[in-house]
């Protein structure tokens, strides 16, 4: 595989001229030097990403009316977010296990790493339930709305991520399996992790800060 | 950008890549596959073969199915708005109705016919066969993607069932009309309406994610991205920009649906609503048009560039002429999708913003006219002087440029702030975005399937048939259309039930209605015979053969015809060539596939473009 071109490159190319045809012949027919799976999960992270800052832009147009109350964020969340931090550390290094074949390091990395997930979205909905019963529903304002919108869908997006860890784990719960096998799945998952705990972080910091 | 990715090749698939017959002379040397072939999944059953299909060319095929009998129901709404508008006397609706005839059309053939149509059907059919590979990168994602149309389809329909019926509130969905009393459909058909639109982005986004890897990743050996037909062009860069705009009709949908049925004010203002004072408060409709539009302008070019890239290939085989300007084709379609992102106020002219704001987007929207009219003047210069065959895809080509061409030009009156001011809500932009973004890309439909029908089922569609479907339509659109411009500039307000006498409005202007309906149901009805000759033609069309109209583009150079799954037999072809090497001089025949080896053609020459 040729060196990787930038877009400019590609769009300079003369398909009809001789010596291009002799370099284009040499083509693998594949753009980019990246598994389908991860150029899946990249495009799928670059449309969440659209999807969140569309709702933050939102977010900073609805502020500026009158009607605005900013919710209170309780320490619980803090803990959450400490969670979150955690799961992405712990799942940082059971990529570096499973890419050093370390099995019993990488399963229960990805043990704990469900547990810590888990733990966070029951945490999110111990917030949910600590805000209503003190009385910040989502009609009542909508900065409390905004809240509850962004926690759901910051959960989703996890939810969708612990089917992935779901689907990585099961096919490594055998004893005999070797990390060998599910260290692509287990990066992609990584990675997926260390963004979701970026969007957090965003989000967080804009409800923090406003 | 280079990750270490270890490929495991698995012997499991049936077409596991043969290299030792690999001999031909040196010129024809190609390195040996580094990357290894696709693994496919092979039904089993019926079901699991024509239902929940796994193969790209049958769930392209029943998108096409889904999103036409969509269509039909969307043609059969415009009938009934023609003929309130034309025979109000009949008295066959109520206000309400019209409404929601009007929403249901907009909304079905924007999104679920012409969106589905060509991202869904034309996409899944011809991405991977153009581009020489067996089937899309995650077909399991790809069927999933089909039925979550399905679901989104359903979904749409079913609001015609529920108490008070579908919204009524324009395709545009504007808050807060479209969740107030009063509007058609205030209660559930907005909740069902932005639920389906939810889904279809979900499902969109599935089936997008599949239709880019495969076009970056999963090529035939020898194709590179500037070697690719431009219809994978124009399809390729339409799902990029359907996966970067969709999000905006997500987001907007989402909070709206919020507002609707928690009673959240994310674009409620405060309201009083017959008398009483709505628990709204503070909410920003502008916001949500914003949104909208921030989806709703690339989505124009989401149905534009496919068409665009579909056109530019019909053009070049059928006047057997390489493509004048290939590159600047590409970069005109990739331009065009980069500067969609940036016009979208303009369909906010009359929104109360501040004059700069719409003076940058004018300039922006007027900025767009270069790229395109960079490719409607290839357009033409590749006909030039080409051997002109009056085929039928070639007619709807010829049809779509006229058309294409003259709702560009009115786009270029309603791009400019002073003159789209008056102009705005009247049937001068229904004439306008009809004339652009209806009829164009429906012509070059129907220029694609006339071409590409014998590849799906092996025979053409019957000739004279195709010529008079092709007079009506084409003329008829124009019956339809030409009027609404005159209309239009007398000032006939569009979304009006009924004109009555209103002393303002020209005694013409309900003659010319008649007229304009008298034509609608005409070309309406020409579609029947559509139908008629695609069905009728599956049994007893001619056989086409292989290759027919004699394309270099690889969908016609499989090994069977029609293609059978896994497309391409024991192995997968390797490109020598562009899409384009038609009437090369020396070349024994008028065109030269793109996988003939160079051995196989010693004396052709490529003329320099």
């Amino acid at each position: 595989m040729s060196k990787e071109k930038t877009i400019f490159q590609t769009l300079a190319e003369k398909p009809w001229e001789e010596d291009q045809i002799k370099i284009d012949n040499e083509h693998q027919g594949q753009t980019l030097n990246l598994s389908k799976y991860k150029l899946g999960l990249r495009t799928i992270m670059v449309i969440s990403t659209i999807i969140f800052s569309l709702f933050i832009v939102s977010y900073s147009d609805r502020m500026l009316v009158h009607d605005w109350r900013s919710m209170p964020e309780p320490w619980l969340l803090w803990l959450n977010t400490g969670v979150l931090l955690l799961s992405s550390f712990v799942f940082h290094f059971t990529k570096l296990a499973a890419d050093r074949n370390q099995n019993e390091k990488a399963r229960n990395g990805l043990y704990f790493v469900g547990f810590l997930a888990y733990s966070f979205l029951i945490g999110q909905l111990l917030v949910w339930y600590q805000l209503m019963s003190s009385g910040y529903y989502g009609t009542t304002n909508v900065a409390n709305a905004f809240f509850y919108l962004f926690t759901t869908l910051h959960g989703l997006h996890l939810i969708g991520g612990l089917y992935f860890w779901g689907r990585t784990t099961s096919k490594f719960l055998n004893k005999s399996s070797k990390a060998e096998d599910v260290k692509h799945s287990i990066e992609l998952c990584a990675i997926y992790w260390h963004f979701l705990l970026a969007v957090w972080a965003v989000l967080f910091g804009l409800m923090l800060f406003t | 950008m280079s990750d270490e990715y270890e490929h495991k090749i698995e012997a499991k698939s049936d077409y596991t890549t043969d290299t030792s017959s690999v001999g031909a002379s040196d010129i024809d040397a190609v390195p040996e596959a580094e990357v290894p072939d696709q693994e496919l999944y092979h039904s089993h059953s019926w079901w699991t073969t024509y239902v929940f299909s796994q193969d790209a060319k049958y769930i392209g095929v029943q998108y096409a199915l889904t999103a036409v009998g969509t269509g039909l129901l969307g043609l059969v709404l415009s009938w009934l708005m023609r003929i309130q508008l034309a025979y109000p006397e009949l008295g066959w609706f109520e206000p309400a109705a019209y409404y929601q005839f009007v929403t249901m059309h907009g909304m079905i053939m924007v999104i679920y016919l012409l969106t589905a149509l060509f991202l869904g059907g034309f996409g899944n059919f011809l991405i991977p066969l153009m581009c020489g590979s067996r089937d899309m990168a995650f077909p399991y994602v790809n069927m999933i993607s089909y039925w979550m149309f399905v679901v989104a389809v359903l979904v749409l329909l079913a609001s015609f069932f529920v108490p008070g019926g579908p919204t009524g509130a324009g395709w545009t969905l504007y808050p807060p009309q479209a969740i107030t009393s009063g509007t058609p459909g205030h209660n559930i058909g907005i909740v069902l309406m932005l639920v389906s639109l939810v889904l279809f982005v979900a499902g969109f986004t599935m089936g997008g994610l599949n239709y880019i890897i495969t076009v970056l990743q999963l090529r035939a050996r020898g194709m590179t991205l500037m070697r690719m037909p431009l219809t994978v062009w124009g399809i390729f860069t339409a799902t990029v920009l359907a996966l970067l705009a969709f999000p905006a009709l997500l987001v907007g949908g989402l909070m709206m649906t919020l507002d609707g049925v928690l009673g959240t004010s994310f674009f409620m203002p405060a309201m009083i609503s017959m008398g009483e004072k709505l628990s709204y408060d503070g909410g920003s409709p502008i916001l949500f048009q914003h949104l909208f539009w921030f989806f709703g302008h690339p989505e124009v070019y989401i149905v534009a560039l496919p068409a665009f890239g579909i056109v530019s290939d019909l053009i070049s085989i059928h006047s057997r002429k390489n493509i004048f300007g290939y590159r600047m084709m590409v970069w005109a379609i990739v331009g065009i999708g980069a500067l969609s992102f940036f016009v979208w106020a303009h369909h906010m002219y009359v929104s109360g913003m501040n004059p700069w704001f719409g003076f940058f987007f004018a300039t922006t929207t007027l900025i767009i006219a270069v790229p395109t009219a960079i490719k409607v003047y290839n357009w033409i210069i590749t006909l030039w002087r080409g051997n002109i065959q009056l085929t039928l895809p070639m007619l709807f080509s010829l049809a779509f440029i006229v058309t294409f061409l003259n709702g560009g030009l009115t786009g270029l009156f309603l791009g400019n702030v002073t003159v789209d001011v008056p102009l705005s809500d009247t049937y001068f932009v229904v004439a306008h975005f009809h004339m652009v973004m209806g009829i164009a890309p429906i012509l070059v439909v129907f220029g694609a399937i006339y071409h590409w029908y014998p590849l799906i089922t092996g025979r053409m569609l019957n000739e004279t048939l195709g010529k008079i479907h092709f007079w009506i339509t084409f003329v008829g659109s124009y019956a339809i259309y030409f009027p609404m411009h005159y209309q239009g500039f007398v000032g006939v307000p569009r979304r009006y039930f009924e004109i009555y006498d209103s002393p303002y409005i020209e005694t013409s202007t309900l003659l010319l209605n008649q007229f304009i309906t008298i034509a609608a149901l005409i070309v309406g009805a020409a579609q029947l015979l559509f139908l008629y000759n695609i069905i009728v033609s599956a049994r007893l069309g001619k056989k086409s053969g292989k290759n027919p109209w004699k394309a270099n583009s690889l969908e016609w150079q499989t090994p069977q015809m029609p293609p059978e799954h896994g497309n391409w037999g024991k192995e997968t072809p390797k490109v020598y060539r562009w899409a384009y090497d038609y009437s090369v001089p020396g070349a024994k025949e008028d065109y030269i596939p793109q996988n003939i080896p160079p051995s196989e053609i010693t004396g052709a020459k490529v003329e320099k473009t």
